[in-house]
């Protein structure tokens, strides 16, 4: 099969439904802060592309005019809240669900109804729970499906599978029996038995304590060690911070796609935090007399953070300017914005979108 | 029904045939039901008057075996899509390449095995017992009921196909299990009522009624299973709504 360069376009015309609604509001940010090399991957021709992809049921939209692209190799957090369409688009791309509007190409393959069968024999989907065979074996629930692929003489690949999620020893444990976080692993090792060109894992820690999602955690860092394309939806952004290479947040619109690092950058200006051991004098006084401050606000008496171009450029001066004047300065360092920092911004920005 | 994949309804049928051993209730139920539609016959064979009136007489016992390939199977047929929906095993299955061809095809195969293997040791320990132990005036006219053996051989596997079709039907669009299986239930009905007209003498039964009779089954159970596979919408199996088509 040839790998068209664009997606088919699979919208009114295939689906017969209602054409495509004009962009939400909240599209201008997303596309002012997705750059190019993000939406392009990085690591090797895409994997998967998606574009202006819209799922409504009657009147509500589920996700509406998403565009991204997965380049192969690549782990790629999809965020997004409860509701924000997460897992109908992961539906979408299985072809479990039709698309209202939109296109999309599925390890190489246009979404289509009549592509169902080959597409999903190329993708490995894991939903939120695993949904095992509870009386049934970890290896006859892996022989069952390792049937529905249509792989002859699995017996090499179960135990490979089992292997990768260090369930080896367990291969001959009733589903029933194990813990969450084994059901878990055994859903992983399902994943991996038709060595797909895409894994969709959705919320795959979801429910899980501490010590198993860890587990679940570093199966995936192996995966993505060996080349494995993921898509992973999840709302717990430490989770996407440490394990993806990109990620994308929804609310049911696209609102950005990027590296975490270059996420922050573009929705943070530079700030430097400036702790001293009694609280300064004249703080207005003194900051405004720095050329490269910009702005600054206190957190907490003797707490400073202080909006800058270039924390690496004005800190030199803001600590001179600081000894100089008397202060005794116990901390000045670059403030550090997380991805959840990023997430809150722009759900915040939605919120207050809808309320004006 | 093109581009069907015998492994793939192999393996659900492999799959389908584990579930139901390692589940008590489903082999309890299985045995038992068999067991208590073998008893009435077998009395009524025994307690029978050796007259020429015998052959008769023995019409209904000989019928009402029928209504295992009936019963049977209704319980399971309606737990097959939905419980599969409400243990949370259905969304993984429906991720693969199996087609819904495929899946309505192993799921009713996998139900159909033990409802003929049943059925049939049924009839064959009946006959058994009827041949070694019975009255001989009464086990001969027995086995000379022609077009109710007939019926029995040719209605066993079509009564059950009616009675799998119909409850994966309602399988496929109930919201629940106890729902399914109770309606079910109220779907075999029909084929029961047939039984029973035969039984009680309403319609004769002949060879010609016997073979009319499994044709319009065989063709019903044929539509019904085309029938379900176009019900078998994957989007309103996983969201509950229905998909939207061109």
């Amino acid at each position: 099969m040839t790998v068209p360069h664009h997606p088919a376009d699979v919208g009114a015309g295939a689906y017969g439904l209602e054409s495509e609604t004009a962009a939400p509001p909240s599209r201008a940010r997303a596309e002012s802060i997705t750059d190019a090399p993000a939406l392009r991957g990085t690591k090797g021709s895409s994997a998967l592309v998606v574009d202006r992809l819209t799922k409504r049921f009657g009147g509500r939209t589920a996700f509406s005019e998403v565009s991204f692209e997965v380049a192969h190799g690549e782990v790629f957090g999809f965020l997004g809240s409860n509701g924000a369409g997460k897992t109908t688009t992961v539906r979408t791309l299985g072809t479990l669900i039709a698309p209202t509007s939109g296109s999309a190409t599925v390890a190489g393959i246009p979404l289509s109804p009549e592509n169902g069968v080959d597409i999903r024999q190329r993708i490995a989907i894991m939903p939120e729970a695993p949904g095992l065979y509870l009386r049934l074996t970890v290896t006859e629930n892996l022989e069952y499906f390792a049937g529905l692929y249509g792989l002859h003489q699995a017996g090499p690949r179960i135990e490979a599978a089992l292997d990768a999620v260090n369930l080896g020893d367990r291969a001959g444990d009733l589903c029933g029996g194990l813990s969450k976080g084994l059901r878990q692993r055994v859903g992983l090792a399902r994943t991996l038995l038709s060595d797909p060109a895409i894994m969709f894992l959705d919320e795959p820690t979801s429910g899980l304590d501490p010590v198993a999602a860890l587990e679940v955690h570093n199966l995936i860092i192996g995966l993505r060690q060996k080349g494995v394309t993921i898509f992973l939806t999840t709302h717990r952004l430490e989770e996407a911070e440490k394990l993806c290479d990109r990620v994308a947040i929804l609310n049911t619109t696209l609102r950005t796609v990027g590296r975490p690092e270059d996420l922050r950058a573009q929705l943070f200006t530079g700030a430097l935090v400036v702790k001293t051991l009694m609280p300064l004098t004249h703080p207005d006084q003194l900051f405004r007399a720095i050329s490269a401050v910009e702005d600054w606000h206190s957190e907490e008496p003797g707490t400073y953070v202080l909006s800058v171009s270039d924390p690496r450029v004005a800190a030199p001066s803001v600590t001179r300017q600081l000894v100089s004047a008397g202060a005794d300065v116990l901390f000045i360092g670059e403030a550090q914005h997380s991805l959840e920092d990023v997430y809150l911004e722009l759900i915040d920005e939605d919120f207050e979108a809808r309320s004006r | 029904m093109m581009g069907l994949d015998v492994s793939r309804i192999r393996a659900v049928i492999r799959k389908e045939l584990r579930d139901y051993r390692r589940k008590r209730s489903i082999v309890v139920a299985m045995a038992v039901l068999p067991a208590i539609f073998l008893i009435q016959p077998t009395l009524s064979v025994f307690l029978a008057p050796a007259s020429d009136a015998t052959a008769k007489y023995l019409d209904l016992p000989l019928l009402l075996l029928l209504l295992i390939p009936v019963i049977m199977p209704s319980t399971l047929a309606a737990y097959s899509v939905v419980g599969e929906r409400e243990q949370g095993t259905l969304e993984p299955l429906l991720t693969t390449p199996l087609r819904r061809h495929e899946f309505i095809l192993g799921k009713a195969a996998a139900i159909m095995i033990p409802t003929l293997a049943l059925s049939f040791t049924v009839f064959g320990l009946f006959l058994a017992v009827v041949g070694l132990f019975a009255n001989r005036d009464i086990s001969s006219a027995v086995f000379h009921q022609g077009p109710v053996l007939l019926a029995l051989v040719l209605f066993t596997p079509l009564l059950a196909g009616w009675a799998i079709v119909v409850g994966m039907a309602v399988s496929v669009r109930a919201s629940e299990v106890r729902v399914a299986q109770q309606l079910g239930m109220i779907a075999s009905f029909p084929p029961l009522g047939v039984v029973v007209l035969l039984g009680i003498g309403v319609i004769h039964p002949t060879f010609t009624v016997a073979v009319v009779f499994a044709v319009g089954l065989l063709v019903i159970d044929v539509r019904a299973l085309r029938l379900i596979s176009r019900m078998f919408d994957r989007e309103r199996l996983v969201t509950g709504a229905k998909a939207a088509r061109p």
